[in-house]
């Protein structure tokens, strides 16, 4: 068996020490140790985008990530985003526009989707097309991921 | 209260789905759980001499599964000619042999390298060539799975004496549904009852297959789905075998067991799409009326029967499009092959023979010099036209509208007048397909599903929508709360959706063939309008208000509940031995445009543009309605321009998302949808099925707009960069 070593991170705001191979999958690490179960697995080689997650804010493909690499590191999973009772208005939006069906690419895309938000509020349709281009979708045909994103753009500048 | 049907409820799940506490299969965990693995053969054809494992190995804590454990080996469909696992036949390259389960999962991946199969390989049939010649046979002497024959008026010969004879062979591959979350399944057992779920798209399917298997019945299996992301077909018959593996596992191991696909192994064993080869003589006059086609149609079923047999027919009867032809011969053909066994997948053998008559037709244009929707147009099948079958359409047929409204918002006949548009190395042109889909089961198939729903009143004010069909992103938790909301006079917020289990709800028949909202949907309407008579009885017997009279139903068990069986409609009458009458209730009806830009140096194709005017019937739902026609195009531009699989004897080369290429983001249209409303009188509401509908057109259109802006005819899907480049060698391009 692979060493386990010590590592801190902060994921969704909260601190965490745990003790894991560094070799360990963050993906699996998120769903398994932490029961972070939000964050998706499609195919497990960096090409579906469902196990995007933030890393310092940077949308990474949380399969390909080694634990190892974390520590220190601030980790945004959908569970930190809103919660049922409380929808961020990129979640509002996405539901509201159908820009989710079966809902396995959605945690991926929102966090692709917030990473965009957070650099350009108020995004082109060609920016929100490139940003959430690394989450693949079979469902929807994009076109209302994209609206949703603009729709959210447009009620977090009705907020602020 | 104001009418939810025809209003853009949000999706009630959505909440969950956004927030990612929506589980599904993967996220599920059982106490003392083990993780499943299949082993599987790696010849696609072969004698299978025995199962070895690697004495070295430690194979403590590892339960492993062969056909000596299953207790009668078959899974249960159409026929059952395919084993749970394979005892001494090698059908196909990724054909289960063992089943391997293991607490740690990195063990179970180690466990899985000391398997090792002795095979004798035999010469296997690869393709429907391969299966017609019947030099080695491997289903009956002719290797053919199923054949049907359809014929209107004088038949196919009439062709031969038309005053314009146009022929042509399009062909279609496979395509892999790639729904983002492979297939899953947990199974384990109470007692004598044996439990699963996971992602699926039929329960009652999968029951059936546990009780034959297993030799339990009804009450002895409880199938429960999870959440599931995504089907389009890949999840109706597919999933049996993943539930029947987890529970063989199961009993062995006296565990719960989770058997999650890898994306690589879901490419590989799971089904796919049927590949085609279309032939098709046409006949029609100087002034382009169509008079007379011949069409033979085949298809590559893959090493068991699966579905095929209906995949077949459903291309069959689509294959004379949406025009009036006066004399027809249709020849439908499937053989076996050694290769995964191809199965449904949205549009069911439609978007094959959809494709070959749109691009057949545009062919038909060119041979006489006129625009393909022109000719398209001017034979349309209209209210009181036959179709091929011999049906007659009485009502909702909108195809008209659809073509109208899709020719304004694409600018298609200015777009098309002005010509292909040239700047520097890029060409740009546009392209139509119009079309119908069959919503519901072929012929008598809902007779004998007889497909029930029941709706209950609740406590405090609320109903419970109870049915098998399930939601897997279509919508169908949502929409069938509209439906009876309305049909009991309540708000949607009211309504509830029981998840769908076997042990819990009734057998509504399978969620697939469009006939979800249409059939199914039409009796959650009737059941709920039965609730609401019982209620307002309730008032006038006893003088009650309304929430009194809801309360005393709701706490009486004998009344609470409607339990409704599907009637199909009087007067439609279809005839199996010859293969004539109304094959569908309904049809929805469609046109699509696609505008393309070509690059004439490497031969990319990017669609720029798509407008699709889909006429459903009634909308329920316009923002789950319009969802699911993009998806649905998508999913056919991908078929039409990315999606190849490639197998090399029998092995498929690139099983993986890095090359079995499926759009992104970047390389999807802006989509303008526009529904139209041709009301049919037995769906809820005037609904029809919208599911498969829009996977018919994109392939064709994209064709046809690669055409206007170089010039280069396309008859076989995909079509890439290599093909254009193979197509304007041989000459034709600009
Ligand atoms: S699971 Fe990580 S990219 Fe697909
Ligand atoms: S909603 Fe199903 S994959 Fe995107």
């Amino acid at each position: 068996m692979s060493m386990e070593t010590n590592i801190t991170l902060t994921v969704n705001g909260s601190v965490v020490t745990l003790e894991a191979p560094p070799a360990a999958r963050l993906l699996d690490v998120l769903r398994e140790r932490l029961g972070l179960t939000g964050t998706k697995e499609g195919c497990g080689e960096g090409e579906c985008g469902a196990c995007t997650v933030l890393l310092d804010g940077v949308p990474v493909n949380a399969c390909l990530v080694a634990f190892g690499q974390c520590d220190g590191r601030e980790v945004t999973t959908v569970e930190g985003l809103g919660s049922t009772a409380h929808l961020t208005p990129l979640q509002e939006a996405m539901v509201t526009e159908g820009g989710a069906q079966c809902g396995i690419c959605t945690p991926g895309m929102l966090l692709s989707a917030e990473a965009l938000l957070r650099e350009e509020p108020r995004p082109t349709e060609p920016q929100i097309r490139e940003a959430i281009a690394g989450n693949i979708c079979r469902c929807t045909g994009y076109q209302r991921i994209v609206n949703a994103v603009n729709e959210a753009a447009r009620r977090r500048e009705a907020r602020s | 209260m104001a009418p939810s049907i025809g209003t853009s409820v949000p999706r009630v799940d959505g909440p969950a789905k956004v927030c990612g506490s929506a589980r599904y299969v993967d996220d599920l965990v059982l106490p003392g759980m083990l993780h499943g693995a299949t082993v599987r053969s790696d010849v696609p054809r072969g004698r299978l001499l025995g199962v070895d494992l690697d004495p070295a190995f430690d194979w403590t804590g590892i339960t492993v599964v062969t056909a000596d454990d299953v207790p009668v080996n078959a899974v249960p469909l159409i026929e059952s000619d395919q084993p749970v696992l394979a005892r001494d036949e090698i059908r196909h390259a990724y054909e289960p042999v063992a089943l391997l389960a293991c607490e740690d999962r990195l063990r179970l991946a180690q466990a899985l390298r000391h398997v090792t199969l002795r095979v004798e390989p035999l010469p296997p049939v690869l393709t429907i060539d391969d299966a017609l010649a019947a030099r080695e046979a491997i289903r009956g002497a002719d290797n053919v799975i199923k054949r049907y024959r359809i014929t209107k008026g004088r038949g196919g010969a009439a062709v031969e004496g038309c005053e314009v004879v146009v022929r042509g062979v399009y062909e279609t591959g496979w395509q892999e549904h790639v729904y983002i979350e492979p297939n899953g399944m947990i199974g384990w057992w109470d007692g004598d009852t044996a439990r699963v779920e996971g992602s699926l798209q039929c329960p009652y399917y999968v029951q059936k297959g546990i009780k034959g298997v297993f030799g339990l019945p009804d009450d002895g299996v409880d199938v429960t789905q999870a959440v599931t992301g995504g089907g389009f077909g890949g999840k109706e018959e597919y999933p049996t075998l993943v539930a029947l593996h987890a529970l063989l596992l199961a009993k062995k191991s006296g565990r719960p067991v989770k058997l999650v696909y890898g994306r690589q192994e879901d490419v590989e064993a799971s089904t796919k799409r049927h590949p085609s080869r279309v032939e098709i003589a046409s006949g029609c006059d100087r002034d382009g009326t169509l008079r007379a086609v011949s069409i033979r149609v085949l298809f590559d079923g893959g090493a068991y029967v699966t579905l095929t047999p209906v995949v077949l027919s459903r291309g069959a009867l689509h294959a004379c499009g949406a025009y009036r032809w006066e004399d027809v011969t249709v020849e439908a053909v499937a053989v076996a092959t050694n290769t995964p066994p191809n199965g449904a997948f949205r549009g069911f053998g439609a978007p094959q023979t959809i494709w070959a008559i749109e691009r057949h037709l545009d062919r038909v244009a060119r041979t006489l010099g006129t625009d393909p929707v022109a000719l398209k147009r001017k034979n349309l099948l209209r209210l009181g036209d036959t179709t091929a079958t011999g049906q007659t359409l009485k009502e909702s047929v909108g195809v008209e509208e659809c073509v109208e409204k899709a020719m304004a918002a694409s600018g298609y006949v200015e777009k098309r007048e002005r010509g292909p548009v040239v700047t520097g190395r890029t060409a740009r042109g546009v392209g139509a397909a119009i079309f119908l889909h069959g919503a519901g089961f072929t012929g008598s198939g809902e007779k004998y599903l007889k497909g029930k729903v029941a709706v209950d009143l609740l406590p405090g004010g609320r109903a419970r929508v109870r049915t098998g069909s399930t939601d897997i992103g279509q919508g169908t938790e949502t929409v069938f709360r509209q439906i009876a909301a309305d049909g009991l006079g309540i708000g949607v917020e009211n309504v509830d959706f029981a998840v769908p289990s076997t042990a819990n709800v009734p057998d509504s028949g399978p969620t697939v063939a469009s006939r979800t909202v249409m059939v199914v949907g039409s009796i959650v309407d009737a059941a709920a309008k039965e609730l609401r008579a019982r209620l307002e009885a309730e008032e006038k017997a006893r003088g009650a208000t309304r929430s009194a009279a809801w309360e005393r139903l709701a706490a009486d068990p004998a009344r609470a509940t409607s339990l409704v069986q599907y009637e199909p409609p009087p007067g439609v009458v279809w005839d199996d031995a010859t293969y004539s009458g109304d094959a569908y209730p309904a049809y929805g009806w469609a046109c699509d445009v696609a505008e393309v830009e070509v690059d004439l140096d490497t031969f990319e194709t990017k669609v720029t543009g798509f407008w699709a005017a889909v006429d459903v019937g009634r909308v329920i739902n316009p923002t789950l309605c319009a969802g699911q026609v993009e998806g649905g195009t998508l999913q056919a531009i991908g078929w039409a321009l990315t999606e190849k699989l490639v197998t090399k004897d029998g092995k498929i080369l690139n099983p993986r998302m890095t090359n079995y290429i499926v759009p992104t983001s970047l390389d999807a249209p802006p989509f303008t949808t526009t529904l139209v409303e041709a009301a049919y009188s037995r769906g809820p509401g005037g609904a029809k099925g919208v599911g498969e509908l829009p996977m018919d057109g994109g392939a064709p259109a994209v064709a046809a707009a690669i055409e206007h802006a170089t010039g280069l005819v396309l008859d076989r899907v995909p079509m890439l960069p290599e093909d254009l480049f193979e197509a304007s060698v041989k000459g034709g391009a600009r």
